[in-house]
C-alpha cells in the first residue's frame, strides 16, 4: 500500500509536534523514521495509526485521500502498529490476544484461529505456543503476536516503533528477516528508531526528523556522520566548562551486575571522585534508568558492590542510602517526586529534619519563603506543588535536597524545561559540585551530556561504555556511539 | 481562591438540599409525610434534657470513631474493619472487667485497666488490617470486612458460650456489671461525662496530629503520593501500620466506652454500627477534622431523633440513615460534578 | 447417604444460588475494570423491592424484574459518578450500600412479615427421577436451575465468545483494548449495569425463594453482600471457582446447622458465622503470592523447595484484572 503524509500539522496546547511534514512511502519499501527523543516521530506515527487526529494536513492512502478515526479504523483501512511497549494483555494467553478486537461470530473457531496463527508464523519463522501464557513471553516474542495479529487483521502498511530496544540479537535477525520478506510481498514497512546500526542494514528509505520537522531524506548507501548531522544538528556551541573535580575517589563501583525484566547489565566498574559530574548518555531503555536507581539504593543489584566514602552500601536498604547523603530525582516528577495535594511549605518541611515532634508552620513558612527565593520558584508558600509549572517544580526538587550531600542522582534534569530554567538547574547543581558532591545523570540532550559532564557512560541494551571524557568526545562521535556503532571498537 | 472557596460552598449547600429534596421525595413515595418527619426528628433530638443527653451519648463515641478514621484517611487508607475495631475494644474491655470483677482492686482501677485493655484490642483489630495489607497482600477493604465478620462472631461465641448468662445465653448479651463498674453518669441521664471528656480530646489530638506534627505530615504525604513520600525518606509502611494502630485505639476506646458507659455488659451489636456511620462522617468533612464534631452531632442527632419515628408516623427509624448516605453521595456526585465543571470553566 | 443428608445437600445447592447471582454479577462488573462495592445494599433493596412487588402484583417475574432493576439503577449510579464524574468507585459503592440498606428497612415497613407469593418447587420430569442425581440438582425451583445455567452461561461468555474476550481486555489493559476498537467507557457502563441487574436478581432470589418473605433488620440478609464480594475475590474472577466458593460457603452454613446436635458447647450463632474466618483465610492465601516479600523471601530458598512453593503458590493465586478501579482515559 502507498502511503503518503501531505502537511501534517500537530499541535498540543503550547507545543508544534509536528510541523509540515510531508513524506511518501510506496508499498514494499521498508522506511526508516529517524530522530532523537522528542523529534515528533511518535506523534507523526500516532496521527497515521489513528491514535491522533492532524492539526491540519491529509493522509492519502493508496492515493486516496483518508480519514482515520482510531485505532481500529486504522487497521481496518490496512495501517497497523507494533507499540515499543507492545499493547498486548500480558495476563492472557497467547491465543486470546490474538484473537481479542478480531471481527467475527460470536464464538471464535479457536483452533482455525491457532492454525492460521501457525500458518502466518511458520513463513516468518516465528514459534510462539498458542496456549502460552503472554507474560511468560520476551519482549521480543510479544512483538512477534502483535505482527502475527495485524497481519492477520489484513494490516497492508506495518509500523513499528522502536522494536529493537530490549529484544536479543537472534530475535532482531528474526524480526528483520520478517520485515525483509514482508516488504518483499508488498507490505509498506515503517520503522521507527533511533539506532543508526538497525537503520543502516535494514531500511530502503530513511527520513530524519528535528523538533517537529522532517529535516530530509537519504537512500542507500547512507552516510552515518551526515545522517547524525541531520538528528542532532551539527552546531552545538559549547558554554564555558567548568570540572570541579577534587582528586580523591568519593563513589565507588566495584563489578557492579544489575538485572530486571528485560536487561542484563554486566559488571560496571566506576571510580568518580568527589565534585565530578558523569553523564549517562543513550536512547531510552538502554539500562541506564536502572543504572540510576540502582545506585540509589532502589534496585539490588544481582553482583558486585557500591560504596561511598568507603562505607559499603551494597544490599542496604533504601534508607541507609538516604543516610549517606545520596538523593535521587525521578525524571516523573509529579508521579515519583513530589506529592499532588500539597504545598510547598509542606514539601519543604517533609525533605527536611523533623525538629521534635510539632511543626512549627510559621518557621517553615519563613523557610519556604527562603528557598523559593533562593531558587527563584514562581510561586508561594501556600500554592500546591501541581499548580507549578514543570520548570518550577523541577526547582523545587533541587530546592527540597538536603545539605549537604555526597551524591546526587538525576533523570532528565531539565527536560522540558526552557532555556533560562535549564541553565538555572545546572548553576545550582554546579555549587553543589563545588561543595564535594558526586553528580551522576541521565539525559537524551548531548549538547547538555557534553557541556556539564566530566566524563560519560555510553549504554546501548545493557552494554556500558568504557568513561568517555566529555571534552574529547564530539558531538558525532558520541550520536553514532548511542545509535550503536563503533562500540566493536 | 476566594471565588474557589465560595463555589465550593455552593455545590456543597446545593448537594444538601438534594440529599433533603431526594429524601423526601422517597417519604412521599412512601407515603409519609416530609414536614412532620423532620420536625419529629428534631424534636426526639433536642426536645428534653433526656434526649439530648442520648445525643451525646452516640455523638461521642461516633467522635471518637471518626477522629480514628480521620487518621487513616489521611494516610490513604480504607479502615472498613472499624467495626471489628470498636468491638475488639468492647470484647476485651469486658474480659478486663470479668477478670477483675472479683479482686480486690479499687473500681477506678478496675475501670481504668478494662479501658487500656479495650484500647490494646482495638488497636491489635486494626494491626490485623494493617498486617493483612502489608504483608499479605489483602486489600484493606477485604481484610477489615473479613475481620468484622470474625468480632462478630467471637461476640455471638462469648455471649452464648463461655460469657453466657446464667442459665441459657440470650441475645440480650452478658451478665450486666455492678454499677460500682460503671464509668459515673450524670444524675438520672445516661450520659457520662467521662465520655464527653474522652471524645473531645480525641478530635483535638487528631486534629493538632494532623496538621500540627511531622506524622501528620509524613501521613498525608503517604496518603498523596506514597512513592514520592518513600522516596523523600519517610518510612512508608511502617507509618501505614501505625495510622491502622492509631485508629484502631480510638476505635477500641470508643468500643470500651460501650461497655463502661452505655451499655454496662457485651451485647451483639456492642458498635452500634458507629463505624460505618465514622466513615460516612469522615468522608463528609473530607479531611478538615476540626469539621467532624459538628457533623458527628448532626448525626447523633438524626440517628436519636429517628428514634421516634416508629411510634409517632409508623415509619422506620432507618430513616435516618438514608438521609446521612443521601448526604455523603450527593457530596460525592456535586463534587464530582464540580470538578468536571473547573475544568470546563477554569 | 441417607435421604435426610440428600434433602439437606440439595438444600445446600437453593441456598447457595442468591449468593451465585450476586457473585457472578459482581464478576462480570469487575471484569470490567470497574468495583461495585454495593451488593449488600443492593441484595436489600432489591428483596425488599422485589418482595412488595410480588406481593401487590401477585407477580412472581414482576417481582424479578424489579429486583433486577433495583441492581441495575444502582449499579448506574455507581458507573456515573466514577466514569462520567470520575469520583472513587469505592466510596460511592460503599456509600450505596449504607443508603441501599436503609432505604430498605425504610420502604420495606409497611411489608414487614406480609406474606406474599414464593417460588415453587419445579421437578423436572425425567432428569428428577434419576438415583442420587434427580433428588441433588433437578427438583429445585427454577431460580436454581437459572442459577445452574448462569455459572456456564457467563464461564462461556467471558471464556469463549469474543465480546467476553473484549470485556476481559478492557478490565486488564483498556488502553490495549481501545487500539482494538472497544468503546472502553460504554463497555463498562454496559457492563456494571448489566452485571448490577443480576446482582438485584439475588435479592428477589431470597425475599421469593430462598427465605421467603420481608422481616426488615431481621431477615437476616445483612452481611451477604460482603460475602459475595469476598467470594467474587477468591473466585479469582472466574464464575466456575466463584461457584464452587459459593457453595463451599453454603455447605459450612449446612454443616454448621448439621453438627450442632453433636457440639452442644458451641452455640448455633457461631456455627452460622463459622465461614467468616475461613474465608479471611481463603483470602490471605488467594493474595499473598502478590506480595513482594513473598517473593524475596523464596528467592532465598533452596531450589527445589522454591520452585514447589511457587507452584502452589501460584496455582491458588488470583491476580485482579489489572486495571480494576482504574479510570480510563483516550490519549
Amino acid at each position: 500500500m502507498n502511503v503518503e503524509l501531505r502537511d501534517i500539522h500537530k499541535i498540543f496546547a503550547a507545543v508544534h509536534a509536528n510541523n509540515g511534514i510531508n513524506l511518501k512511502i510506496p508499498a514494499g519499501v521498508i522506511q526508516g523514521i529517524l530522530g532523537e527523543n522528542g523529534a515528533g516521530k511518535s506523534t507523526l506515527m500516532k496521527i497515521l495509526s489513528g491514535f491522533y487526529q492532524p492539526s491540519q494536513g491529509q493522509i492519502l492512502l493508496d492515493d486516496k485521500p483518508v480519514i482515520i478515526r482510531s485505532p481500529a479504523d486504522a487497521t481496518r483501512q490496512g495501517v497497523g502498529m507494533l507499540h515499543q511497549d507492545p499493547l498486548d494483555f500480558p495476563s492472557m494467553r497467547v491465543i486470546d490476544n490474538f484473537l481479542i478486537g478480531h471481527p467475527g461470530e460470536l464464538i471464535p473457531d479457536r483452533g482455525q484461529a491457532a492454525a492460521q496463527l501457525e500458518a502466518i508464523q511458520q513463513k516468518l519463522g516465528f514459534s510462539l505456543r498458542p496456549e502460552a501464557h503472554v507474560d511468560t513471553l520476551t519482549v521480543g516474542e510479544r512483538q512477534q503476536l502483535e505482527i502475527l495479529r495485524l497481519l492477520w487483521l489484513g494490516v497492508r502498511v506495518l509500523i513499528l516503533d522502536e522494536p529493537t530496544t530490549g529484544i536479543s540479537a537472534l530475535q532482531k535477525e528474526k524480526l528483520f528477516a520478517a520485515l525483509r520478506l514482508l516488504a518483499q510481498e508488498g507490505k509498506t514497512i515503517i520503522f521507527v528508531s533511533h539506532k543508526l546500526e538497525d537503520v543502516e542494514v535494514l531500511c530502503h528509505k530513511v527520513a530524519v526528523l528535528r523538533q517537529g520537522r522532517l529535516i530530509g531524506e537519504m537512500l542507500p548507501p547512507f552516510n552515518i556522520t551526515r545522517l547524525v548531522e541531520m538528528m542532532f544538528e551539527k552546531v552545538i556551541t559549547l558554554g564555558n566548562r567548568r570540572s570541579c573535580c577534587r582528586g580523591e575517589i568519593s563513589f565507588r563501583l566495584n563489578a557492579l551486575e544489575l538485572e530486571d525484566a528485560r536487561l542484563h547489565i554486566p559488571g560496571v566498574s566506576l571510580e568518580v571522585q568527589g565534585g565530578e559530574v558523569i553523564g549517562l548518555a543513550g536512547m531510552e531503555g538502554s539500562g541506564q534508568a536502572l543504572f540510576l536507581r540502582a545506585c540509589a539504593g532502589l534496585v539490588r543489584a544481582v553482583g558486585g558492590h557500591i560504596s561511598i566514602n568507603e562505607h559499603d552500601l551494597t544490599g542496604k536498604p533504601y534508607h541507609t542510602y538516604l543516610e549517606h547523603g545520596i538523593a535521587y530525582l525521578p525524571a516523573a516528577r509529579l508521579e515519583e517526586g513530589l506529592a499532588p495535594g500539597m504545598t510547598l511549605t509542606e514539601h519543604f518541611l517533609l525533605a527536611g529534619e523533623a525538629r521534635g515532634f510539632n511543626i512549627d508552620w510559621e518557621q517553615g513558612r519563613k523557610v519556604a519563603q527562603e528557598r523559593i527565593a533562593d531558587f527563584n520558584i514562581r510561586g508561594t508558600p501556600a500554592s500546591p506543588i501541581e499548580a507549578l509549572s514543570g520548570g518550577n517544580q523541577q526547582r523545587a526538587l533541587l530546592a527540597l535536597l538536603k545539605h549537604p550531600l555526597n551524591l546526587i542522582l538525576l533523570e532528565h534534569p531539565t527536560r522540558g524545561l526552557d532555556i533560562e530554567s535549564s541553565i538555572y538547574i545546572w548553576d545550582k547543581l554546579k555549587e553543589r559540585c563545588a561543595e564535594g558532591a558526586v553528580i551522576l545523570f541521565i539525559s537524551s540532550d548531548l549538547e547538555e551530556l557534553l557541556q556539564y559532564s566530566d566524563r560519560l557512560l555510553v549504554f546501548f541494551s545493557g552494554e556500558v561504555s568504557s568513561p568517555l571524557d566529555a571534552e574529547r568526545t564530539t558531538v558525532e562521535h558520541l550520536g553514532q556511539f548511542i545509535g550503536g556503532k563503533g562500540w566493536a571498537a | 481562591m476566594k471565588n474557589l472557596r465560595w463555589n465550593n460552598f455552593l455545590f456543597q449547600l446545593v448537594a444538601f438540599l438534594l440529599a433533603l429534596a431526594f429524601t423526601s421525595l422517597i417519604m412521599v413515595f412512601a407515603g409519609a409525610p416530609p414536614i412532620s418527619a423532620y420536625v419529629e426528628i428534631l424534636g426526639g433530638a433536642f426536645g428534653s434534657v433526656n434526649s439530648l443527653a442520648n445525643v451525646v451519648v452516640v455523638w461521642m463515641p461516633l467522635l471518637l470513631v471518626t477522629s480514628g478514621l480521620l487518621i487513616t484517611f489521611t494516610a490513604g487508607l480504607w479502615n472498613i474493619g472499624i467495626e471489628g475495631q470498636i468491638t475488639l475494644g468492647a470484647i476485651f474491655t469486658t474480659a478486663a472487667l470479668r477478670l477483675l470483677q472479683e479482686s480486690s482492686l479499687p473500681p477506678w482501677l478496675i475501670i481504668l485497666l478494662a479501658m487500656l485493655a479495650g484500647v490494646a484490642g482495638g488497636a491489635l483489630w486494626a494491626v490485623m488490617a494493617g498486617l493483612l495489607k502489608t504483608f499479605g497482600g489483602v486489600n484493606e477493604i477485604f481484610g477489615g470486612l473479613g475481620l468484622n465478620f470474625v468480632a462478630t462472631a467471637l461476640t455471638l461465641w462469648l455471649i452464648f458460650g463461655p460469657w453466657k448468662r446464667p442459665g441459657t445465653g440470650s441475645m440480650s448479651g452478658t451478665e450486666p456489671f455492678p454499677d460500682t463498674l460503671w464509668l459515673p453518669q450524670l444524675p438520672g441521664l445516661r450520659l457520662s461525662p467521662w465520655s464527653v471528656i474522652f471524645g473531645a480530646a480525641a478530635i483535638y489530638l487528631v486534629y493538632r496530629l494532623l496538621s500540627g506534627t511531622y506524622f501528620g505530615l509524613r501521613l498525608k504525604a503517604i496518603g498523596k503520593n506514597v512513592r514520592a513520600a518513600f522516596l523523600l525518606g519517610v518510612p512508608a509502611w511502617q507509618h501505614s501500620l501505625l495510622a491502622f494502630a492509631l485508629c484502631g485505639f480510638f476505635a477500641g476506646l470508643a468500643g470500651a466506652l460501650q461497655v463502661t458507659a452505655v451499655y454496662h455488659r457485651l451485647i451483639p451489636s456492642i458498635s452500634s454500627g458507629y463505624g460505618f456511620l465514622g466513615l460516612l462522617v469522615a468522608m463528609l468533612v473530607n479531611y478538615q477534622a476540626l469539621w467532624a464534631a459538628p457533623v458527628a452531632l448532626f448525626f447523633a442527632a438524626l440517628n436519636i431523633g429517628s428514634i421516634q419515628l416508629p411510634i409517632m408516623l409508623n415509619l422506620d427509624s432507618s430513616l435516618s440513615g438514608v438521609l446521612q448516605g443521601m448526604l455523603v453521595l450527593f457530596v460525592l456526585l456535586t463534587e464530582g460534578a464540580r470538578k468536571r465543571w473547573l475544568q470546563k470553566n477554569g | 447417604m441417607d435421604s435426610a443428608t440428600l434433602l439437606g445437600l440439595a438444600g445446600v445447592l437453593a441456598a447457595a444460588a442468591p449468593v451465585l447471582f450476586a457473585v457472578i454479577g459482581e464478576t462480570i462488573t469487575e471484569r470490567a475494570g470497574v468495583i461495585n462495592l454495593s451488593v449488600n445494599g443492593t441484595i436489600l433493596l432489591s428483596a425488599m423491592g422485589g418482595f412488595a412487588v410480588a406481593v401487590n402484583t401477585g407477580s412472581l417475574l414482576l417481582g424479578f424484574l424489579a429486583g433486577a432493576l433495583i441492581g441495575a439503577l444502582v449499579a448506574l449510579v455507581i458507573a456515573f459518578s466514577s466514569i462520567t464524574l470520575q469520583q472513587s468507585q469505592v466510596a460511592v459503592g460503599f456509600v450505596l450500600a449504607l443508603v441501599c440498606r436503609d432505604l430498605s428497612y425504610f420502604l420495606g415497613n409497611p411489608y414487614m412479615g406480609a406474606s406474599g407469593p414464593r417460588l415453587p418447587s419445579a421437578p423436572i420430569p425425567l432428569l428428577g427421577d434419576l438415583p442420587l442425581i434427580g433428588p441433588l440438582f433437578f427438583r429445585q425451583d427454577l431460580l436454581t436451575y437459572l442459577s445452574y445455567v448462569l455459572i456456564f452461561a457467563a464461564w462461556a461468555y467471558i471464556f469463549k465468545t469474543r465480546p467476553g474476550l473484549m470485556l476481559q481486555g478492557i478490565g486488564e489493559r483498556p488502553a490495549a483494548a481501545f487500539a482494538r476498537g472497544a468503546d472502553v467507557n460504554r463497555l463498562r457502563y454496559l457492563y456494571t449495569v448489566i452485571g448490577g441487574a443480576i446482582i438485584g436478581i439475588a435479592g428477589p432470589a431470597y425475599s421469593l425463594s430462598v427465605k421467603a418473605g420481608w422481616k426488615g433488620t431481621i431477615s437476616g440478609l445483612d452481611g451477604i453482600g460482603w460475602i459475595a464480594l469476598s467470594i467474587t475475590i477468591f473466585g479469582g474472577w472466574n464464575p466456575l471457582r466463584a461457584a464452587f466458593g459459593a457453595y463451599l460457603f453454603a455447605l459450612l452454613q449446612w454443616l454448621g446447622l448439621v453438627l450442632q446436635p453433636s457440639l452442644p458447647g458451641i452455640p448455633s450463632q457461631v456455627l452460622q458465622v463459622a465461614p467468616f474466618p475461613l474465608m479471611i483465610l481463603t483470602l490471605l492465601l488467594v493474595n499473598i503470592g502478590n506480595a513482594e516479600w513473598v517473593e524475596r523471601a523464596l528467592a532465598r530458598l533452596p531450589e527445589n523447595t522454591r520452585h514447589a512453593l511457587a507452584r502452589l503458590l501460584r496455582s491458588l493465586r488470583a491476580a485482579p484484572p489489572a486495571a480494576l478501579g482504574v479510570p480510563f482515559e483516550q490519549e
